[in-house]
């Protein structure tokens, strides 16, 4: 069976959570930001499920299918928000949204 | 399987770097559902197929196709690509990029300066999980349930037409 390393596993998951974070900061389009928060999730859940086959337990997998529930909740209320700006601003650069009752 | 492992690993890396270079958004996406399906590999080379099952089903099949049906109704121009590389100017990206990548060596740093056990042993099937899901568990699932639902009536409220 696998003998990956533990750590190898994990540091995979960090290198996709900066990946992620790396791509929040460096664009504006909020299309792109709301989809490295998906791949920063999906780093977390990696980390959770590397952990959890660590131990040999379940858990890890149980708190990826809370990560998959959190990050479908998010996507749903993040593009209906997408769509409310389009609608409203006609662009899709978040910088625009940063005023209140703008 | 270790290699398998490894194989999944550079693809899922590869593929969410490129996600970051592209411009357009559907090529983004194309390159986000292949980082998602390298990581379903991943997790089932870890011994989890359940969950590399789900990511398959839920995050390429249902999320991803969420992000497509929003390009679809945003209907953007070929003007959208050309904003796309004046908003990606090397002034805008130099920043971010380093600070990622001090953080991207000191995690690595840290995981690697201490021994860790391979993983290993049998994989963990459904059943393990789905008995752990709905018995110590069970709160938490409630709670999903309900963020669920939280979801549903935001995007809801949020996809109505403004009635002023």
């Amino acid at each position: 069976m696998a003998e990956v390393p533990t750590q190898y596993g994990i540091i995979l998951a960090a290198i996709l959570f900066s990946l992620g974070v790396a791509g929040i900061l460096l664009r504006r389009n909020i299309f792109f930001v709301l989809l490295f928060v998906e791949v920063m999730l999906n780093a977390a859940g990696l980390a959770f499920v590397v952990a959890g086959a660590r131990w040999g337990q379940a858990d890890g997998q149980v708190m990826f299918i809370f990560v998959l529930a959190t990050a479908a909740a998010e996507v749903a209320i993040g593009l209906g928000l997408l769509l409310r700006l389009h609608h409203q601003f006609k662009t899709l650069n978040v910088d625009e949204a940063s005023d209140l009752r703008g | 399987m270790i290699v398998v492992f490894y194989i999944a690993s550079g693809v899922a890396i590869l593929s969410t770097f490129l996600v970051i270079l592209q411009s357009n958004a559907v090529h983004a996406l194309l390159y986000a559902i292949l980082s998602l399906l390298s990581v379903a590999i991943v997790f089932f080379s870890l011994g989890a197929p359940l969950v590399a099952a789900l990511e398959v089903i839920v995050y390429a099949g249902a999320i991803m196709v969420l992000f497509v049906f929003v390009v679809m109704v945003l209907n953007l121009g070929p003007g959208a690509e050309g904003q796309e590389r004046v908003w990606l100017q090397p002034r805008t990206w130099t920043g971010p990029v380093i600070l990622t990548l001090v953080l991207i060596g000191e995690l690595i740093y840290i995981f690697l300066a201490r021994p860790g056990l391979a993983l290993g042993g049998p994989a963990i099937g459904p059943q393990e999980v789905s008995l752990a899901l709905y018995g110590p568990y069970l709160l938490g699932v409630e709670l999903a349930s309900i963020l669920l639902l939280a979801g549903l009536v935001g995007a809801y409220h949020l996809g109505r037409e403004p009635s002023d």
